[in-house]
Formats: C-alpha cells, sequence, structure tokens
C-alpha cells in the first residue's frame, strides 16, 4: 500500500485485503431452507452475505468466520464446517 | 498625559459599549485610546454589577494591566454604590460623576463629585434607561476629555440616523444639566 | 500601504482579517471569549460579505470535525475556540496535523476548568503543543489582525501543511478595543492568496485519509511533522517580512525583542503580558536598569536559537509563565531551559509563574519579577524552583 503525504493512501486499498483468511470456521447456506430473508446479509459485519435467486451466497474471499449470521438466521438455514487449511 | 478612568453600572446597561465611544472620540480627536471590560465575577449577566475602562493617552499605549487607581470614574446606576465600593483606588483630586437627579455626598473630601440626571434625560430622549451617552455628554462638559462634537460624529457613525440624533440629544441635554464640583 | 485605523474590538480585527481571506468554509462553536469572532463572521456571511459555506455544528469536536473534512475536499478552511472547547478539538487537530491539513483556528485563550472560569491563560494552546500545529501568540489587536492576514499562506505552503493556531488572550484582546489599521480587502486577499491543496479528496480519484499504518512508518509520519515545522520557520520569516515590506507593519517573527541588546536581565514572556512588559522596561530603562524582553511569537515551531542568539551574554534570564505542566513547572521556561542546554553560554534561567488563571501581572508584578531575578544572580546562587507571583499562600493553611 502506498501512503501519500499525511498517511493518505488511494481509497478502497483494503478490498485488496484477504480476510477470508483469518477464518477458522466457515459459514454453510443450505439453499432449501433458505426464505431469502436478508437477514444474515443485514447483520454480516463485512457485508459477505448477498441474496441471490435461489437464497444466500457468501464471499469466502472476505468472510472471517464469525458465524453470526448462523446465529441469527429465523430458520436455521445457515451451519458450520471446520475450514480445512 | 495618560487618563485613565473607570466605568460602573449594571450588565446590558452599555458600560463598555460607553468606554468604547469614550476611546472612539479620544481617537478621533487625535489621541490613542483604548477600552476594556472587567474580567470575571463569572461573566457578563444582565443586572449584574459591571466595570468597564478606558485608558485616552497623547502616546501610544502598551499597557494591558488593570486600572487600579483610575482619574475618573463613572457610575451609571448609584444603586451600585451600596455593593461596590466605587472609590476605590480614585486618585485624590479625581473626579466621581453619578448618574443621579440630586448631589450625592460620599466618604471622601479629596474627590470632585459631580451629579447629572443622564436616567431621566435616557427616558426623555431615548424612550429607556441607557444612560451612557447622557453621562458622556456630562462628561465632556466637565472634563473636556472629549468634545461634545466628536461624541455627535462617533455616534453617528454607530447607529443609524434617528437613534443617532435621539442620543445626540441626550448628550447636549446631560452637556447642560451637569451639577456639582464642575 | 495605507489602510484605515479606527477603534476595533480585537475579535472585529480577527473577524476583518479572515473575510479578508476569503475561507471556503467556516465552522464555529460558540465559547466566551470567542463567541464575538463567530458572530462577526456570521454576520459577514448573512449580509454578503463574505462568500463562505458557514456550516453550524453541534460541537467543537464537530467544527474541527468539518473543516478537517472541508480542507481534506480542498477548501481553505476555518474555526475558532476557547478553553475547553480547544480540549474538545485536541484529538482532531493531532488528526490534522498527521494528515497535513492546514486549517486556520483562532484559539482565544482560556483558562481550563475546574473550577470553571473565564480568566485567560495559556494552558488551553498549551494542550494542544504536541499536535503539530503551528501556534503563534499576539501581543495586541493590530497583531492578531496581521497574524491572521498572514497564516494561510504559512499554514497552505506546500513544504508546510500544517493547522496553524493563532493564540490572542481571552478579554484582553478578544473584548477589548483599540485603534487598529485595515487595509483594503484586495491587497488582503491577493497577499492571503488561495489554497493549492497537493492531493484533496476527490470522486473521481478516491482518497482514504486516516488509513492504518503499523510500526514500519508511524514514526516516519511524526518525523515527518519535525521537518515539516523546521520548514515553517522559513515560511514564517518570509511572509512577515514580506507582509512588513508591502504593509509597514512587523509584530517580529519567530521571536521579538525589546532593549537586549545590552540587556543584563532579559524576560521571555508570550502573549498580551508581552505589551505591559515593554513598558515596564522602557520604565524601567529611563532608571538606568539594564532589562530587556524577549517575545516569543511562535511556540511551535518553537525558536530556542532565536531565543539563544537574542539573549547574548545576558547572565540572567526570567521566564514569565502562564500555563503549567504539574510537577514540572512552567512550560516555556521549560523548553527555555532545554533549549540552553549545552550552549556555551550558560545564562541562570528562573521560571516565573505569572498570570496563571488570570492573575494579574501589572507593571508592580513584572518590577518585582526584575527584583527577584537580580538577587538571584548574587552569590546565593541560582534558584531552581518557580516562583509563584501573586501566590496566596495562606490559601493552603
Amino acid at each position: 500500500m502506498d501512503l501519500l503525504l499525511g498517511g493518505v493512501c488511494k481509497a478502497g486499498e483494503s478490498k485488496r485485503l484477504e480476510t477470508g483468511k483469518w477464518r477458522s470456521f466457515r459459514p454453510v447456506v443450505d439453499r432449501n431452507r433458505c426464505i431469502k430473508c436478508g437477514k444474515c446479509a443485514d447483520l454480516c459485519p463485512d457485508s459477505c452475505m448477498e441474496i441471490k435467486e435461489d437464497g444466500a451466497e457468501v464471499n469466502l474471499y472476505y468472510c472471517k468466520g464469525c458465524l453470526i449470521c448462523m446465529r441469527e438466521c429465523p430458520v436455521k438455514a445457515i451451519t458450520k464446517e471446520v475450514e480445512e487449511k | 498625559m495618560l487618563v485613565e478612568l473607570r466605568i460602573h453600572g449594571r450588565g446590558g446597561q452599555g458600560s463598555v459599549a460607553m468606554a468604547e465611544m469614550i476611546a472612539g472620540a479620544a481617537f478621533a480627536e487625535g489621541k490613542f485610546a483604548q477600552a476594556f471590560p472587567y474580567l470575571g465575577g463569572g461573566g457578563e449577566r444582565r443586572g449584574a454589577p459591571v466595570q468597564a475602562y478606558a485608558r485616552i493617552s497623547d502616546s501610544p499605549i502598551k499597557l494591558r494591566e488593570k486600572i487600579e487607581e483610575p482619574d475618573l470614574v463613572i457610575v451609571q446606576d448609584p444603586s451600585i454604590m451600596e455593593m461596590v465600593d466605587v472609590l476605590a483606588g480614585l486618585k485624590p483630586g479625581g473626579i466621581l460623576l453619578i448618574n443621579s437627579e440630586e448631589p450625592v455626598d460620599v466618604s471622601r473630601k479629596d474627590v470632585r463629585i459631580c451629579f447629572v440626571p443622564a436616567g431621566k434625560i435616557a427616558i426623555e430622549t431615548l424612550g429607556r434607561p441607557i444612560m451612557n451617552t447622557a453621562l458622556i455628554g456630562a462628561l465632556s462638559r466637565i472634563t473636556g476629555l472629549v468634545e461634545v462634537g466628536t461624541v455627535e460624529e462617533v455616534l453617528r457613525s454607530k447607529f443609524p440616523k434617528e437613534i443617532a440624533e435621539k442620543n445626540i440629544l441626550a448628550v447636549r441635554k446631560a452637556f447642560e444639566q451637569v451639577g456639582g464640583a464642575l | 500601504m495605507k489602510g484605515k485605523t479606527a477603534i476595533l474590538e480585537g475579535s472585529r480585527a480577527v473577524a476583518e482579517a479572515v473575510r479578508a481571506c476569503r475561507p471556503d468554509v467556516i465552522s464555529v462553536y460558540p465559547i466566551t471569549p470567542q463567541t464575538h469572532i463567530l458572530e462577526d463572521l456570521a454576520r459577514f456571511v448573512s449580509s454578503g460579505r463574505l462568500k463562505s459555506q458557514f456550516v453550524r455544528a453541534d460541537s467543537e469536536f464537530s467544527a474541527a470535525s468539518i473543516v478537517y473534512g472541508a480542507s481534506a475536499a480542498g477548501a481553505r478552511a476555518y474555526t475558532a475556540s476557547a478553553s475547553q472547547g480547544l480540549l474538545l478539538m485536541n484529538e482532531v487537530i493531532y488528526a490534522m496535523a498527521s494528515t497535513r491539513l492546514p486549517v486556520v483556528l483562532t484559539a482565544v485563550n482560556r483558562a481550563i476548568s475546574a473550577p470553571i472560569t473565564i480568566q485567560p491563560d495559556h494552558q488551553d494552546t498549551m494542550s494542544l503543543r504536541d499536535t503539530g500545529a503551528l501556534q503563534i501568540h499576539v501581543e495586541s489587536m493590530q497583531e492578531a489582525y496581521d497574524a491572521h492576514v498572514q497564516s494561510f499562506r504559512i499554514a497552505e505552503d506546500p513544504e508546510v501543511l500544517l493547522p496553524l493556531l493563532i493564540c490572542m488572550d481571552g478579554w484582553v484582546l478578544s473584548h477589548s478595543y483599540e485603534p487598529v489599521t485595515v487595509f483594503p480587502d484586495e491587497a488582503i486577499s491577493e497577499f492571503a492568496g488561495t489554497f493549492h491543496p497537493v492531493q484533496k479528496l476527490d470522486p473521481a480519484n478516491p482518497l482514504t485519509y486516516g488509513s492504518y499504518a503499523d510500526q514500519d512508518v508511524l514514526m516516519e509520519y511524526r518525523y515527518a511533522l519535525m521537518l515539516a515545522q523546521e520548514k515553517a520557520k522559513e515560511k514564517i520569516c518570509s511572509v512577515t517580512k514580506e507582509y512588513k515590506d508591502i504593509f509597514g507593519h512587523f509584530d517580529g517573527d519567530l521571536i521579538d525583542t525589546h532593549c537586549t541588546e545590552d540587556a543584563e536581565i532579559i524576560l521571555v514572556a508570550m502573549g498580551s503580558m508581552v505589551s505591559t512588559i515593554r513598558a515596564a522596561v522602557d520604565e524601567l530603562r529611563a532608571e538606568g536598569r539594564k532589562v530587556g524582553l524577549i517575545k516569543v511569537r511562535t511556540f511551535r515551531p518553537f525558536p530556542g536559537e532565536e531565543i539563544i542568539k537574542a539573549c547574548g551574554k545576558a547572565p540572567l534570564i526570567a521566564v514569565l509563565d502562564k500555563s503549567l505542566s504539574v510537577n514540572t513547572g512552567g512550560i516555556l521556561a521549560t523548553e527555555v531551559k532545554a533549549s540552553f542546554y549545552g550552549n556555551p553560554v550558560q545564562p541562570v534561567i528562573l521560571p516565573f509563574m505569572a498570570g496563571l488563571g488570570g492573575k494579574e501581572v501589572n507593571r508592580r508584578v513584572i518590577k518585582e519579577i526584575v527584583d527577584i531575578a537580580s538577587r538571584s544572580g548574587d552569590k546565593q546562587g541560582p534558584r531552581k524552583d518557580t516562583v509563584w507571583m501573586g501566590l496566596d499562600h495562606g490559601f493552603f493553611n
């Protein structure tokens, strides 16, 4: 990352940071149970959840595995799996 | 020549404005002048006893200290004299000018005491008890420190025409009506 | 150049200078004794005499943040505050300095609570000492005007780019009236120029202000502030000289001196009491006493070398402080002493606490300081402790 005068840098530099590497658990969405309510997308601190045509989809490049989505899902459509390194 | 004066009034009576106008008139006459408020007592609050000060000199004024021994003391509201020692530090031979319709007795014999019905004049001319400009008229008569004509110029530049003219009338009336040790 | 001289309130003199420098954005939160400046500027904007964005804020933190954003977007930005208001701005001023935003701020000096007070001293701006912001302390209403005219040029210089605080004692300067010469708007606007940022917020080319950094570069960015303040020394000297050449006024650059050449005792002070010290020095000189004065005009950048040079071979230096670093003493005195460390000429440097919390510093007090300093020079050896002028020792019984 190039810092300019006063520690200023180009905006959006953090997009390059693959926070998905920090994950030890991975959220897994059961598309058959997902009702596309969008609660997981609203609550995800890293905005990794996107509601697609057939249900929620996790952006694993950024997902840190906090599992807030799993805890908050009203229909228990999200479960966790241990991340294989 | 350095003349130092102190004004006693209540918050809202225009004591600082009075000091400013005196300084403005002196400056217009080619003298150096400075005006400043009293610091403290919890700030300026309407009705609270306040003080304002002015210095007038032939040479540029460097001093930024408080005035402890004024040559002149002006009292806008005589009821303050029960709470505040308006004579404090007044130089022997100094002048005490009080807004009063009658002569006022004070504890010191070594000062000149003058009085002018500035409150009455203010009600007659302005319709409200703002007596600072009347007191400047009296000050001019007693001391010649600033000329009435210059005070009038200052008022004309400071206020809209109608208000300026009313204040000028107050200055002139006070100039005529001042009494005591002139 | 000829200006128009009239009796002006100090706050008005500041507002006149700021107006003629045409800041793009002004955001100020009212606090005594700064409010008259805010009121004057608001009137100028409302009457159309000043075409600035005047943004109302809900606190000093907000006001500072608003001018931070404005400056980052490339605007010439101005704010003002006092006392607790400056403390609330503290965090933002650190950020302004570190991200190199040249906001000009009028600091109307007022003591810090508690007890709550409106008395003037320098404790408020001293709490901003280490932010990286520049500090110019003025002694008169005329200097307040002059310094504000100079301020934007200095702060916005591409080699400086730092926030600049013009510090003026509350009441004594902000609420007092004296003759002030105001120069034509066009001449002031021309002198003040316009702000040409080297980088700015722009939707077409987005930047991040306040990005994260670690130990690999953090110290480097603090060191960059050291370099920028050294550059500021040159710029302050050149801008004040240019101002003198055009407008004929000179209030000092980093310092100003009075009767120092052959002085045996030199008083060092900042702010409005400098004027009273000038008068006291003149009176003492008339009595044949070899007393001189150094006004520290820029507290940041600190003019250590300039003070040493102006002190020459004077054996006694008395430093008058209106701020306190608890358990060490006067802050100006501490810095003057630090400047002399390792210098071949080692005068006795005596710290005096004079004017803290608005305690009166008149000619009598100044002469007492000179007397105490004179006695300290004899065989009893130098006094090390701060002398607290006017301290009521009975208070502690």
